[in-house]
């Protein structure tokens, strides 16, 4: 890492709601786009990194890709938080020799299949069986029992996630690759549409249940010039987790109205990239729900503690303000497929494809709340 | 509902809801309480631990109206982040107040554990304490 690997490829399906297809012929079809997107083939590969949660074994993917000899596998365990780490793992395991190429992937019918937005069946973590059975049963008020401190606390109000949620929309909007391409919002539509949590969620501040494949190549720097693509470089990667917090949302840190794996993660980013929020062109925040991309802003430092919804309201965030965040849409607006879709908006925009491309881009930060990278030109 | 998952590490848990008592796991070594519960206390490394009983006093620190997701809303339940006195904190449900306001104030209302039962199973929650 710290520009010793870079992003090769990258590959995708169709974001739909009822993709009509096994979620393995969906990692398949994503993780050929890639390959030949770097101008490999499938031999290729040695390396596969993808979530705990996918359904598609690596044996069962090599066979489909025609893939013959891999050296390292590895899987990140809870779900979008680790959206980064896949590529750490992938970065880690290219830069210590232990692989040539790995294929990142995330592949499922989240949306016609297993609905993550639904309570499942018995709670999907130890830690959870504590909230479960006092009531607490979807993400969205495991996240709002959380985020409605941050309210009180700032007072921010769900008219001001709203304001996240238009300019997810209006990104969407413009990006023909997004399920909600040409279909913007306004402030009003979403303060009519139904509360999930009230007062905090409504449904448009929730991420959509996509059906869709993601899939990724990570090699070594030094072989960018032989690439097809313009390389982009992992300037940084990192993990952070507490030992006495959740996934992306933290019910035991002294103050609620923080994001301690946030500011963690951004103090590792920082460091190891040796660059500073007003380095950053683009940002790719995660968002399961609208009001994580406020705690972000503040814990990467783009803007103060409980600033965020004046950062926003300002038009910072807009594709023409000081830091354009998630120019395709998030996973609000063009899909959810793990926060992964949201690390190929980051290439495309070091690349200078991207829809709502950015005029110029040296750095991209992409976030999943406790895993990030930093990329940048090769 | 969803009934507690009761294992080895926290049986004394709902051990003790079972009569009234709201325990909070203790390093026998060095004393730190911790919930929820740990096999070894993460201070120190003792696997040796026993349980104190709470005061059962704490505050809120925040918290939801939580309706059924995919249902009517006729079990709406408040559901509560408390800090006990003795600085832990537990999820639960405050009840004696009402269960349709999601614009109520309950940040840093002062507490007290109560037992209640819900779908055939006892829990513990809080209710107010002092003024109302």
């Amino acid at each position: 890492m710290n520009g010793d690997t870079i992003v090769a490829g990258i590959g995708q399906t169709e974001f739909s709601k009822d993709s009509g297809r096994s979620e393995l012929q969906l990692a398949a079809e994503a993780g050929r786009a890639a390959i030949v997107d770097a101008g490999l083939s499938p031999a290729d590969i040695d390396g596969l990194v993808t979530f705990t949660l996918d359904s598609s074994g690596e044996l069962d993917l090599m066979r489909a890709l025609g893939m013959q000899e891999v050296r390292y596998w590895s899987r990140t365990p809870y779900g979008g938080a680790g959206a980064c780490t896949t590529v750490q793992h992938a970065a880690i395991a290219v830069a210590s020799g232990a692989a040539n190429a790995v294929l990142v992937y995330r592949a499922f019918n989240e949306r016609s299949g297993r609905r993550f937005g639904q309570p499942p069946p018995r709670p999907p973590a130890r830690t959870l069986d504590w909230y479960s059975t006092f009531g607490i049963r979807t993400p969205a008020q495991m996240y709002s029992l959380w985020f409605r401190r941050y309210m009180d606390d700032y007072g921010v109000t769900n008219e001001d996630f709203g304001r996240y949620t238009v300019v997810a929309r209006r990104h969407a909007a413009t990006n023909p690759n997004a399920w909600f391409y040409e279909r913007p919002i306004t402030l009003d539509d979403h303060q009519q549409s139904r509360w999930i949590v009230e007062p905090v969620l409504r449904l448009l501040d929730c991420c959509q249940e996509s059906d869709g494949g993601v899939a990724l190549v990570v090699t070594r720097a030094d072989r960018a010039r032989d690439l097809p693509q313009p390389a982009v470089s992992i300037e940084a990667a990192a993990d952070a987790h507490l030992g006495h917090g959740g996934v992306m949302y933290n019910y035991y840190h002294p103050d609620l109205a923080t994001f301690p794996e946030a500011e963690f993660l951004g103090r590792q980013l920082w460091e190891r990239s040796g660059l500073g929020p007003d380095d950053i062109d683009v940002a790719m925040l995660y968002e399961n729900f609208s009001p994580i991309v406020f705690y972000q802003l503040e814990a990467f430092g783009f803007c103060k503690r409980g600033e965020a919804k004046d950062f926003i309201a300002d038009g910072n965030i807009d594709l023409d303000g000081a830091l354009p965040v998630n120019t395709n849409g998030g996973l609000l607006g063009e899909a959810y497929i793990h926060g992964l879709n949201n690390i190929l908006e980051g290439v495309r925009q070091v690349r200078g494809t991207a829809a709502n491309q950015i005029a110029r881009v040296d750095h991209v930060l992409v976030a999943a709340g406790q895993s990030g990278l930093v990329l940048g030109h090769a | 509902m969803v009934d507690p998952i009761i294992q080895h590490d926290d049986r004394y848990f709902w051990d003790g809801i079972a009569v009234h008592r709201l325990l909070i796991q203790r390093c026998v070594a060095c004393h730190t309480l911790r919930h929820p519960p740990a096999p070894m206390c993460g201070v120190c490394g003792s696997l040796e631990w026993d349980a104190q009983e709470s005061s059962g006093r704490g505050r809120v620190l925040t918290w939801i109206l939580s309706r059924h997701p995919n249902a009517p809303d006729e079990n709406a339940r408040v559901v509560v982040l408390v800090e006990l006195d003795e600085g832990v904190r537990v999820v639960s449900n405050l009840v004696d107040v009402p269960n349709d306001d999601p614009y109520a104030e309950y940040d840093d209302m002062a507490v007290a554990v109560d037992y209640r039962e819900r779908d055939g199973v006892l829990l513990p929650v809080f209710h107010p304490v002092g003024k109302l």
